[in-house]
């Protein structure tokens, strides 16, 4: 008993006549099947070069466009022809010429041998399939498809509304379930016979003539009428990718085909050298009786879909740009904004390096230049400090920051006085963490040695700004985590906001903040703010600071450990 | 699109190649073996001028990677270039005096091959300092990207350019004929590219690495583009615009995907930073004929007098094209 081939071939012919002599030079007969559109001169290079061989036979040609009904005819046509002439064959491989046997004829044979009743036809109800391009399932059998999808997109878009619109429905013939399913497959001589000896073909073929994509379908369905025993899986190795076209194997997949211990590869690359030399002739082979296990080629092939439809988060390149709201990501990975902070603390930003074991950046957005961590000039990916650079375009300077860092946790200072392009684009990132101590500006104006008036116009710029930036932070359309205090809340009990910040950037760390930041010096504050209503502005974004009176006993009591517990 | 927009960018198409079909009268051709390449060649588009000691290696490059047929325009080199590319059994060759900044760039000369010679044939175009890297390079030719690329019905192929410069001194480590330009120029930005999109042509446009990191980071509006679309299945109606960075229709712009995913792409290495630039950076400002007034050139000029070492603490050195794809520089796409 033996396995015989069928091959559709329309390109590579050279290789589909290596293919070809490989199996029948190993005892299986081969019917090759050649598209009626390739020119006569290849086909009869083709034919020339397997005269040799008796167990080579050619079927009677059809044209084969993508998608119609000449491939199933081709098949069936080919199929009968093995059938009828080589009455030793059991099984019938459906192969085409861009196919490659991994395992030698041997193992496969053996393994068809003791499944000697067994169709291994993918075959999938049309609810079930989740892998058709175009989202026509059940449609392919009940509507009309005048047009081609390839070449006459539009009108075919069109004709499929249309019918759907009106309610039009071709009737399935009586005993027709659909099923779909890959077009590679290898059936018994008691199926196949079935199917092609059927006293009803006529009328059915006459139906699937009209079925979209019949090649999937064909079989697919029959065999459901016939069978007694169906495999639902293809023994060929084929994927696809979300075009719906095959992915194609290189010379650099050898390892892979090799442990995947599937039996026949589709579709290989014709210049694949390696690849031809090494399963045609080499004396490869792994277990006899292992089970086909692509497994490894599926996951690559899924994430190779993956990057292509989803992509990497974050990344803004030259073949990914996506508009805004398509990002699946606008960053590469949680970062922390911190407002006010390093005005209200001393030493907020070597605090936070140490005690969150991140990057603890200055203004990275401050008017001069960017104040990295350590006062470095240049920065991971080569960022350079120049202030110019970075508001050539905030947005690509923050996401290349985060994405040069993947891996570590970025924390930067932000306040009114720094540029504030970047404020939709971070409020509306869910990786951002912002944390804001409104109206902490005021302090280093508090501090400073300037005319007041100079103060005055100064402090009503900064609060302007940063009334304009919380409201972005308060819009609904803001998905960071975002937490605002004003500064007379925040220096009345610092410690509970700071550890509630720092358990969210280092949550395995779950030790007590023992050391706090040093707090700024606000005696006088109210009195400052106080002098500034008097001189006709409006300080709101501090909160309710007492005036005259200085901050309560907490934050006065300097440079000691805070305990909230 | 507008009708009006449509027909003015018609009109630019049209004006391209009249333009080339003007300035295509300035060439002579010195070597012409187009009737021996393939039928569907992958052909290799070039302008040079005095760049004999870099052929050796250009060649070489992209003969090993599967380019079948380059064409090449010299513009009145002194050097032996032409000398040294005219027995070159896979090499068209063409020479004029014209004047490089008034045929755009060479743009215009190029163009008049393309349309004369290209059509339908999958075309590289790049400058001799520029060496092009593709997903899976090492292992895959240069015809299998091409045969992916039909099979995927993509017509064009983005490549950015990537600035690759040595550690230390340019001028520090002499360049030989036939040397592999990346032993010395190993270094590049991974990360500091910003990207701008030209809703005109439909392109993006990138700047940033080491020379917006140094030459322009007070005016960083100035500084060079670096994405290209050097790969495409030509057709007649085609044309470049500036350079290789946009191409009409500008469908063939669309090299980015829009929804978050990534279509594949690769990078073009640009080892322009080697000790021949120093002489070259002279050479181009007295000549006048680069972009802008030759600007860059006297950017570059300038601050390499004063700051001649590219190289950063956070510079990358270039291991391979996979190094290239995870830093998100270019990208597999679907191609697996």
């Amino acid at each position: 008993m033996s396995v015989g081939f069928v091959m559709l071939c329309h390109t590579a012919l050279e290789r589909a006549a290596e293919v070809a002599r490989h199996w029948a030079e190993r005892g299986c007969p081969v019917v090759i099947h050649v598209d009626k559109r390739v020119a006569k001169l290849a086909y009869d290079g083709l034919v020339q070069s397997l005269t040799d061989l008796p167990n080579v036979l050619f079927s009677q040609r059809f044209a084969c466009e993508w998608g119609t009904w000449g491939i199933v005819a081709a098949t069936q046509a080919a199929s009968s022809l093995m059938l009828e002439r080589f009455d030793d064959v059991r099984h019938v491989y459906l192969a085409s010429g861009s196919c490659l046997p991994l395992r030698p004829v041997e193992e496969l044979r053996a393994y068809l041998e003791s499944r000697p009743r067994t169709d291994f036809i993918e075959s999938v109800t049309t609810t079930d399939v989740g892998w058709t391009v175009g989202g026509l399932n059940l449609e392919r059998f009940t509507l009309r498809f005048p047009f081609s999808w390839r070449s006459q997109r539009k009108a075919f878009d069109l004709y499929v509304s249309l019918q759907r619109r009106v309610g039009f429905r071709r009737p399935i013939p009586e005993g027709i379930v659909p099923h779909l399913g890959s077009q590679w497959w290898c059936l018994t001589r008691q199926t196949l016979s079935a199917i092609l000896e059927n006293p009803d073909r006529a009328k059915l073929d006459r139906y699937f003539r009209r079925v979209w994509i019949p090649d999937e379908s064909y079989f697919q369905t029959m065999v459901r009428r016939f069978s007694t025993n169906v495999e639902s899986r293809s023994l060929t190795l084929a994927k696809f990718d979300y075009q719906g076209k095959p992915h194609i194997f290189y010379d650099d997949h050898l390892q892979l085909l090799r442990r995947s211990d599937c039996f026949v590869a589709r579709k290989i690359w014709p210049q694949a050298d390696k690849l031809y030399d090494t399963f045609l002739r080499g004396n490869s082979h792994g277990q006899a009786s292992a089970e086909p296990n692509p497994g490894k080629i599926d996951r690559l092939f899924s994430k190779a879909v993956d990057r292509r439809t989803k992509g990497r988060a974050g990344l803004y390149m030259q073949s990914r740009y996506p508009n805004e709201n398509w990002e699946n990501g606008r960053t590469a990975a949680p970062y922390s904004v911190f407002e006010g902070f390093s005005e209200v603390f001393e030493n907020f930003e070597a605090w936070l390096g140490k005690v969150a074991g991140t990057r603890a950046h200055g203004h990275l957005f401050a008017p001069g230049r960017v104040e990295y961590a350590g006062g470095e000039t240049v920065f991971s990916g080569a960022l350079s400090d120049s202030a110019a650079l970075r508001d050539y375009a905030p947005k690509n300077f923050l996401s290349n920051l985060i994405w040069n860092t993947r891996g570590e946790r970025q924390c930067f200072q932000f306040g009114p006085n720094d540029n504030q392009e970047i404020s939709w684009f971070v409020a509306c990132d869910p990786n951002a963490q912002i944390s804001v101590i409104t109206g902490a500006w005021a302090i280093p104006l508090f501090h400073s040695n300037r005319n007041f008036s100079d103060i005055r116009r100064e402090a009503a710029r900064l609060q302007k700004l940063e009334s304009d930036h919380v409201g972005i932070l308060r819009s609904h359309y803001a998905k960071a985590r975002i937490r605002i205090w004003t500064l007379a809340e925040f220096v009345e009990n610092p410690m509970e906001p700071l550890q509630s910040i720092i358990d969210e950037i280092s949550p395995r760390s779950q030790r007590r903040l023992t050391e706090a930041p040093r707090l700024a010096d606000l005696k006088g504050f109210g009195q400052f703010l106080q002098n500034l209503r008097n001189q006709g502005m409006q300080p709101v974004m501090m909160g309710d600071f007492p005036t005259g009176e200085d901050p309560t006993t907490a934050a006065s009591r300097r440079g000691r450990p805070y305990l909230v517990k | 699109m507008k009708i009006t927009e449509a027909i003015k960018l018609r009109y630019r198409r049209r004006l391209a190649h009249l333009r080339a079909r003007i300035k295509g009268r300035e060439m002579r051709v010195v070597a012409d073996r187009t009737r021996t390449m393939p039928r569907d060649a992958i052909i290799l588009l070039c302008t040079l001028r005095n760049e004999r000691i870099r052929l050796p290696f250009f060649l070489r490059y992209y003969r090993d990677l599967g380019v079948e047929h380059f064409f090449f325009v010299d513009n009145d080199s002194t050097d032996g270039s032409r000398e040294y590319l005219e027995p070159q059994p896979d090499v068209s060759l063409w020479t004029t005096k014209g004047s490089y900044k008034r045929s755009r760039f060479g743009v215009d000369w190029l163009a008049h091959l393309q349309r004369r010679y290209c059509h339908d044939h999958w075309c590289l175009t790049v400058d001799v300092d520029e060496f092009f890297v593709y997903p899976f390079c090492e292992t895959r030719p240069l015809r299998a990207l091409t045969d992916w690329l039909d099979a995927s019905a993509v017509r064009s192929f983005s490549a950015m350019m990537l600035d690759m410069y040595p550690k230390g001194s340019i001028t520090a480590q002499p360049y030989h004929e036939g040397q592999n330009p990346f032993e010395i120029a190993q270094w590049f930005d991974s990360g500091n590219y910003t990207i701008h999109r030209n809703h005109a042509m439909g392109n993006l446009w990138i700047q940033g690495g080491p020379r917006a990191r140094v030459f322009f980071a007070d005016r960083p509006e100035m500084a060079p583009a670096l994405n290209k679309v050097p790969l495409v299945r030509w057709q007649r109606s085609y044309a470049y615009l500036s350079s290789t960075h946009m191409i009409l229709p500008r469908g063939l712009n669309l090299v980015y995907d829009e929804r978050g995913g990534e279509k594949a792409s690769g990078c073009l290495l640009h080892a322009k930073f080697l000790d021949t630039f120093a002489e070259k950076a002279a050479e181009e400002m007295a000549r006048g004929q680069h972009y802008g007034a030759s600007k860059e050139y006297k950017a570059y000029h300038d601050k390499l007098a004063r700051h001649p070492d590219l190289w950063c603490k956070y510079s990358e050195k270039y291991i391979n094209w996979r190094q290239l794809e995870i830093l998100g520089l270019m990208s597999k796409g679907n191609w697996a």
